[in-house]
């Protein structure tokens, strides 16, 4: 116990205390070293931590305070109004008095509550289980690899592309380490006022490394992902209040327990609702999509990490937490009908997009709109589906960044239109790419496993609705990944291929992300018996595998298929081919695939494009009516909240 | 439980009979469509000797990827009928389709032809169109009987119908897009003079397109069997009643293909998806509430 308490206050700190190496260390290539260094340090640290947990606690839940808590309590305290001063101070630079006022209205009053008030019940500090086991795995494994990636895709960014930039690499750098610290801190706290401390910081990095370029654009973008993320703050703090104000406790399993105590007043739901509602601004639903989006200027790793492994995650992680006291009440409506209305229009806005990156961001966003109304409905199949759409979308979407990220690197652009055959050209990267793509929806993977669940989970809620939304989603997420794979495979001109510039680290963390992948499509039914099983256990006491055995078999079956099939028959059928020849193109081809005879009788380059279907689902089209709709689901279902409360 | 034999058993048919029926049922709709055209039309076995010339053609390769895709193609539209006739898991059928469908786009894409190209994105218009339809078929079903196994769906004491009339019309609706007849036949039809040639299959040459046809076969055999799975109930009478519904429903389907000039996209999706919502969803919310 004493190992494990000493080990656990290492993982939260010696982050914070890492970011030091990069950030004051100006020689590239030891700065680079120290990185590495400390990242595999992180990674050790945080699997050490979680399998210490799970083989000497054998899986039980253990609550218990740091050696150094009260002394961490006082620095919570003074970090908490050095953040609040850090947005004062970027806020008066920037002229943004709003958001000054934002982030003062809602320190102040939690610091006064945590000073003043009397008789808050002593809480434990931190709490290991195995959502909180999950959840270090995927920080440990994904974010660190992401900070690998980091290193060389940085290198490649100021050498290659963007010469004119300010080089601030040391700081981008040293805030992905603060950030591993926050999130460590986060999802291991069990006291609320913790919790939000980690959450501010989230906020406040995720704002700086936005901002990293300077240029008015990503100025813009930062301050609204500041905005968005400080709003959801605000709700955090008044849930805070009310707790210590109202039931004297800062302990969020109190908050759980109370809040589906029958013999409560249901004024018990609405700090759940206040966190649920910062929740959903973290993990970017709409009507508070727009940061995700805007987060897309920073350099791509921040990305990966913002929007797989880390930031958004931290949203849907206290949703999943929440998720027993919201099952079947407002506040579950809420967050369930937010959840599935993202996920079919972030779907349907992802079509229009041929930027890489922004069709990334709106598959996060829908995807996570899945997780949240999986969390959001709180039944057991629902939160078994959710925990699972988490895990591979950490994989799978962090794979996927760092693979557009090295490749706009390497072939100086991220549009979809400009990869065409990227399988003749890039290999290895889009071989990557494609492991990804169908991580995401090609049956038997991941993804779609967990989508399956899903929606079996809510025909049995049952939630018509939520049925709906699934069918119509699933569809539009086929159309966006589907047009994105085939532009890949298809052939292309050989003569544009490009120097790969992509560093040997890059690969060593895209290669641990494929392999992890598929290994998790492999293995997934043991995931559900030995993690997720046993945590539905701990949060309602009975659990049941929720696909059946004879339908994993043959998924396990079609996985094999996919990678199999293809191969034998390339053996079998490799001497088939008579003759090669060109595509049809009605007979005015010049001698290759990629040209053809114009009206002028000259040879000219034929371009295939994409459907982007603009008029239909472009931004112009769907975003302001998406922001409306969901607007108005978050004001109706708070209202009956706040309603309900006060009947 | 089914006794694992009887399984087999069906699975064997399937793999076996599947290309023959499937063979002689696009043979009649061609011989009726010519009647329907005032014209005498091919043999009954003319899409046998048009598949054996397709094999003995020279293999002209546009792309030596395209054959790998079309393999697994006809893979995966096999392995959801064997799912499907061997009693499986209903949306596992339905994952298993898209599955396949997805390699069919990549048969196409793979060679960068600009009328393959073409084709290929009106395929994935009709499976964005068609796919929710899907989805809540399946769903209907688990709602009608309980189960998502098909094993469990036959055995019930009442045809699912009776409770999915809606589900019903709508996946005939999508059904048309699914063969893609007219007027839903965006992504390929079977005139070559066409103004998209001939969509998906352009580049599609012997051996890849004869593969591409038997897959047809497979698939139309899973698609009527699909249909089937409405009527049939725990009484063995019931068979009888499917196999007349399902010749009802192909030649509603080679009537509408007669009678209809093909629409532009953007009608076809309004229409499906309309359809979808207002037929699928109506029947969703009335089956919750009487289960519940």
């Amino acid at each position: 116990m004493e190992v494990l308490r000493i080990m656990v206050l290492a993982l939260v700190v010696a982050p914070f205390a890492m970011a030091l190496f990069p950030a004051l260390i100006r020689h590239d290539k030891i700065r680079a070293a120290s990185v590495y260094i400390c990242g595999v340090i992180t990674m050790v640290l945080a699997v050490s931590v979680s399998f210490i947990w799970l083989i000497s606690f054998r899986g039980e839940e253990i609550s218990f305070d740091l050696p150094a808590g009260e002394l961490i309590n006082h620095v919570i305290l003074v970090g908490d109004i050095f953040l609040m001063a850090l947005v004062i101070y970027f806020c008066v630079k920037y002229k943004k008095p709003l958001i000054a006022l934002l982030s003062i209205v809602q320190t102040v009053p939690t610091c006064a509550f945590e000073l003043f008030a009397p008789g808050v019940k002593e809480c434990p500090e931190i709490r290991i289980d195995y959502l909180t086991f999950i959840m270090m795995l995927i920080i440990g494994i994904i974010g660190v690899a992401i900070g690998i990636y980091a290193v060389g895709y940085m290198d490649g960014y100021h050498n290659h592309h963007f010469k004119h930039l300010t080089d601030r690499r040391s700081f981008f750098l040293a805030m992905i380490f603060v950030f591993y610290g926050a999130m460590f801190g986060l999802v291991l706290s069990r006291s609320l006022t913790w919790m939000y401390f980690f959450w501010e910081i989230t906020s406040i990095t995720s704002f700086l490394l936005i901002g990293y370029t300077r240029s008015d654009e990503a100025v813009t973008n930062s301050f609204r992902a500041l905005w968005m993320n400080l709003l959801g703050g605000l709700g955090m703090a008044i849930a805070i209040c009310m707790c210590i104000g109202i039931y004297h406790t800062v302990d969020i399993v109190d908050v759980v327990k109370n809040a589906q105590d029958p013999a409560m007043s249901s004024m018990t739901l609405l700090p759940v609702a206040l966190l649920a509602f910062g929740a959903l601004t973290k993990s970017a639903q709409f009507p508070f999509s727009g940061w995700l989006l805007g987060a897309m200027v920073a350099p791509t790793p921040s990305s990966a990490l913002l929007h797989s492994a880390t930031m958004v995650k931290a949203g849907v992680y206290l949703l999943i937490r929440l998720s027993t006291a919201m099952n079947g009440n407002d506040v579950g409506q809420m967050v369930y009908l937010t959840g599935g209305f993202t996920f079919l229009a972030a779907s349907m806005l992802a079509i229009s997009q041929s930027d890489g990156k922004k069709v990334l961001a709106y598959s996060t966003i829908s995807n996570l709109g899945l997780i949240v109304a999986c969390a959001g409905a709180g039944y057991p199949d629902t939160v078994w589906s959710a925990v699972f759409l988490l895990i591979f979308h950490a994989v799978s979407k962090s794979l996927l960044f760092q693979c557009v990220g090295a490749i706009e690197n390497t072939t100086g652009s991220r549009d979809i239109e400009n990869m065409q055959g990227l399988a003749t050209r890039h290999p290895k990267l889009a071989m990557l790419l494609m492991v990804g793509i169908a991580g995401m929806f090609l049956a038997p993977f991941g993804m779609l496993i967990s989508k399956w669940a899903a929606l079996k989970a809510f025909i049995d809620a049952p939630s018509a609705l939520m049925v709906i939304f699934i069918s119509f989603g699933s569809a539009t997420t086929m159309f966006y990944w589907t047009k994105w794979f085939a532009k890949i495979l298809g052939s292309s001109d050989t003569r544009l291929t490009n120097k790969d510039y992509t560093r040997r680290g890059e690969y060593i963390s895209m290669f641990l992300h494929a392999i992890l992948l598929v290994g998790l499509c492999l293995t997934f039914p043991l995931i559900s018996t030995y993690a997720v099983e046993p945590m539905m256990m701990d949060m309602y006491g009975y659990s049941s595998p929720v696909i059946s055995d004879t339908n994993i078999i043959i998924m396990v079956i079609m996985v094999i298929a996919i990678f199999v099939v293809p191969g034998i028959c390339y053996l079998f059928t490799r001497n088939w081919v008579d003759k090669d020849v060109m595509a049809y193109m009605g007979g005015a081809n010049v001698g290759d695939n990629e040209r053809f005879v114009d009206v002028m009788g000259q040879p000219k380059a034929l371009r295939v494009s994409n459907w982007y279907i603009e008029n239909w689902f472009g931004e112009a089209k769907l975003f302001l009516p998406s922001v409306i709709i969901s607007v108005f689901i978050i004001v109706l279902s708070f209202g009956m909240v706040v309603g309900g409360a006060f009947r | 439980m089914i006794p694992v034999i009887y399984r087999v058993i069906s699975i064997v048919a399937y793999i076996i009979l599947a290309p023959l029926l499937g063979g002689l049922l696009d043979g009649l709709d061609r011989k009726i469509s010519a009647r329907m055209q005032g014209r005498v039309g091919p043999p009954l076995l003319q899409p046998f000797y048009d598949f054996g010339k397709l094999m003995k053609k020279q293999f002209l390769a546009a792309s030596r990827l395209q054959i790998l895709m079309i393999v697994s193609y006809l893979f995966f539209i096999c392995l959801t009928g064997v799912l499907f006739f061997g009693g499986f898991d209903i949306l596992l059928c339905v994952f298993s389709l898209t599955t396949a469908v997805m390699f069919l786009i990549l048969a196409a894409t793979v060679t960068h032809s600009p009328f393959s190209s073409q084709g290929t994105h009106r395929e994935m218009m009709q499976m964005m169109s068609y796919e929710p339809m899907v989805l809540l078929t399946a769903v209907g079903f688990y709602l009608a009987t309980g189960s998502f196994s098909i094993s469990d769906i036959i055995r019930q004491n009442v045809s699912a119908i009776a409770l999915m009339p809606g589900f019903f019309f709508g996946f005939l609706f999508i059904l048309t897009i699914k063969f893609r007849k007219s007027p839903f036949d965006l992504s390929t039809s079977h005139h070559a003079h066409q103004e998209v040639v001939k969509g998906v299959t352009t580049e599609m040459v012997g051996v890849e397109y004869a593969i591409t046809i038997l897959t047809e076969w497979y698939e139309n055999i899973f698609l009527l069997g699909m249909v089937a799975l409405f009527f049939i109930n725990s009484n063995p009478w019931s068979i009888l009643v499917a196999i007349v519904a399902v010749f009802i429903v192909f030649f509603i389907e080679i009537l509408v293909d007669n009678t209809s000039a093909r629409v532009k996209w953007e009608m076809m999706l309004k229409l499906s998806w309309g359809v979808t919502l207002i037929c699928g969803g109506l029947n969703l919310f009335i089956l919750e509430i009487i289960k519940r």
